[in-house]
């Protein structure tokens, strides 16, 4: 059976589906480049029969990290946005929507803007690490304070918690807004191209660095499901069906700002990925998110890894930055999706 | 007794909403908690699935204090259905009953998920997605999930129901109460439901809780709280009330005469509250 009763998808074929695409995908991803390679020299390369050193570089050092650190963000940045629409109920939210992206880039701001004056120390201290460690840092910590301005007697305000959100993104954007009006051209050129994402530096540093939050909010999500899913029927119906509600909500944005926060600080600000992915899947799976949340990584990663590859082919040698690929693969997507169940 | 509440007082941002409430539930009793609108009864009945903090007095469900019972546990004996609930996600009908069932399997939750969705009538819907739905069979739905959380439970089963008829059309409202009777007398649940329908709820309840500004002002068996002073009183409506042949009360409205002018509308009764319930023996 294909399609079940409610005219979805089944569930176990669509799974398989999508990872057959996210292998096809990865594939592509590996060979196109600057340097081509074919599925042969990768298989050679990798069973150790071919001993062509550049392609073994190529692959080892530059394509297989940024597939990892792509699939990864892809996948966390889709599983994050699903989580936190569960939790406010509303299917339009966005993991920007608790200011865990606007704190990550105003400490990255800060960092390239001030980085030769004030926090001069800080370059210093980090060395190349300072514009992750201080996005994951500005990211998580704005998550933590919109989350303790919603917090009162052990109770956690879902609706409060959006409002903090949207007053905290707004004062991080005039930060950001502020710095911008004062940086240099030289600063404004690697600042815009910080706002528009991107995977073209992932190396293995990045990947050690962000995979543990990454592989945690990952791991950590499936275990929210159950709660998540009483959450769509309204936050008193959790406690009703037997779940720790305040548990539930902490444990949600923890991982969340961990995820989105460490996704961030490796590849900048990527939009899209966490409103489209977990909205298609919901439409072709259903909503339940012992589904809605392995699927959404699946296929979160699939796409991020996808449109990085086109944003390296389609203006090669140059690249794109690929949060504007994103949005442009993924608004008309969306609109051509709209328009369709408008008209249906 | 199964259900036992003593001194019940609720603050809802500092104000009292129910003060010394005091009544018991025994298993396999349908009580009907009535009262005018803002008279406590959601509060009441909140405070009794654990949401609100509860500020004096005690709650007690089969033999131990209610914030000593672990969530899971009562989780199994306790199923509340909230006055509304909004579904803005894709979900179908039948996964939205599964929610009662969430930790079992599906192969196995699937019998009584069929029974439900047939007793409720929503089984044509099974594959419908409920957001489109209409707010009558939104309502079978949720009291579906409602049922299936405690449906096959071993021990004392307690349901709250806040307004589960409201939007029911009258063939389904007496479907769904005389459901809820028969799942009281046959398999001994104690049904606590709130409701507006007076003649509804003097033709399937065991008993009456008449609720005035937070307080219990009578509770007993229809025909004793069912009285044109009490009514008067209470929600300040002129009534008669007929004995049936059947054996239970009709409130039959008296036509109060010509609409009042809006200047001449006159602020709500302000009968005079008795403090202590009133327990017609």
């Amino acid at each position: 059976m294909i399609i079940d009763g409610a005219g979805r998808l089944a569930k176990g074929p669509a799974l398989l589906l999508i990872l057959g695409a996210a292998l096809v995908v990865s594939v592509v991803s590996v060979t196109n480049g600057a340097y081509p390679l074919t599925a042969a020299d990768i298989l050679g390369v990798l069973i150790g029969d071919l001993n062509d050193e550049v392609a073994r570089m190529v692959l080892f050092d530059v394509r297989l990290p940024r597939l990892i650190l792509g699939f990864l963000v892809g996948a966390v940045l889709a599983v994050c946005g699903a989580i936190l629409q569960g939790l406010f109920r509303n299917p339009l939210a966005d993991p920007g929507l608790i200011g865990v992206s606007a704190g990550a880039s105003l400490a990255a701001i800060a960092v390239i803007v001030l980085g030769g004056t004030w926090l001069g120390g800080w370059l210093d201290l980090a060395g190349a690490w300072a514009l992750p460690i201080a996005a994951f840092v500005g990211g998580s910590g704005t998550v933590f304070l919109a989350w303790r301005i919603a917090s009162r007697a052990g109770h956690t305000s879902v609706a409060t918690l959006l409002l903090a959100g949207i007053a905290i993104n707004a004062i991080a954007g005039a930060g950001t807004g502020l710095l911008t009006f004062y940086s240099s051209d030289e600063e404004l050129r690697s600042l815009t191209f910080w706002t528009m994402g991107s995977l073209g530096h992932a190396a293995w540093d990045d990947v050690a660095m962000a995979a543990p939050w990454l592989l945690l909010s990952l791991c950590a999500a499936p275990f929210l499901a159950r709660p998540l899913d009483a959450f769509l029927l309204g936050e008193q119906v959790v406690g009703h069906l037997g779940y720790n509600t305040d548990w539930t909500k902490r444990a949600a944005i923890l991982i969340a700002g961990l995820g989105v926060g460490a996704a961030v600080a490796v590849s900048g600000l990527i939009g899209f990925v966490g409103l489209v992915v977990p909205h298609l899947v919901r439409h072709t799976l259903g909503a339940g998110h012992r589904v809605v949340i392995p699927a959404s990584a699946l296929a979160g990663g699939t796409l991020l890894v996808g449109a990085d590859c086109l944003a390296r082919i389609v203006v090669a040698p140059a690249e794109l930055p690929i949060g504007l690929m994103m949005a442009l693969i993924g608004g008309p997507f969306f609109l051509l999706l709209l328009l369709r169940t408008r008209i249906a | 007794m199964l259900l036992h509440v003593d001194g019940l007082g609720i603050h809802l941002a500092g104000k009292p909403i129910v003060r010394d409430l005091g009544f018991q539930l025994d298993a396999g009793e349908l009580l009907v908690v009535l009262g005018p609108n803002g008279a406590g009864k959601s509060t009441l009945l909140k405070g009794l699935a654990g949401e609100h903090r509860i500020a004096s007095g005690q709650i007690s469900f089969a033999g131990c204090t209610l914030q000593h019972w672990p969530k899971r546990e009562i989780a199994k004996r306790r199923a509340v259905m909230p006055q509304r609930v909004e579904v803005n996600f894709p979900l179908t009908v039948e996964e939205i009953v599964r929610l009662g069932r969430p930790a079992e399997p599906l192969s196995q939750s699937m019998p009584v998920l069929l029974e439900l969705m047939d007793l409720l009538d929503i089984a044509h819907l099974r594959y419908r997605l409920a957001p489109g739905l209409s707010g009558g069979e939104q309502q079978r739905v949720q009291l579906a999930r409602v049922l299936a959380q405690v449906w096959d439970a071993q021990g004392p089963v307690l349901l709250l129901l806040d307004e589960c008829t409201s939007a029911l059309d009258p063939a389904h409202q007496q479907q769904v109460f005389s459901l809820l009777r028969g799942l009281a007398k046959q398999r001994g649940f104690a049904v606590l439901a709130v409701a507006h329908d007076l003649n509804l709820a003097a033709r399937f309840a065991d008993r009456l809780l008449l609720l005035h500004r937070g307080q219990c002002y009578i509770s007993g068996q229809p025909f004793e709280v069912l009285s044109e002073t009490v009514l008067a009183a209470v929600y300040g409506l002129s009534a008669r009330i007929l004995k049936l042949e059947e054996g239970y009360p009709l409130v039959v409205p008296r036509d109060n005469g010509p609409v009042p002018a809006y200047s001449s509308l006159s602020p709500s009764n302000t009968a005079p509250v008795n403090p202590s319930c009133r327990q017609a023996s």
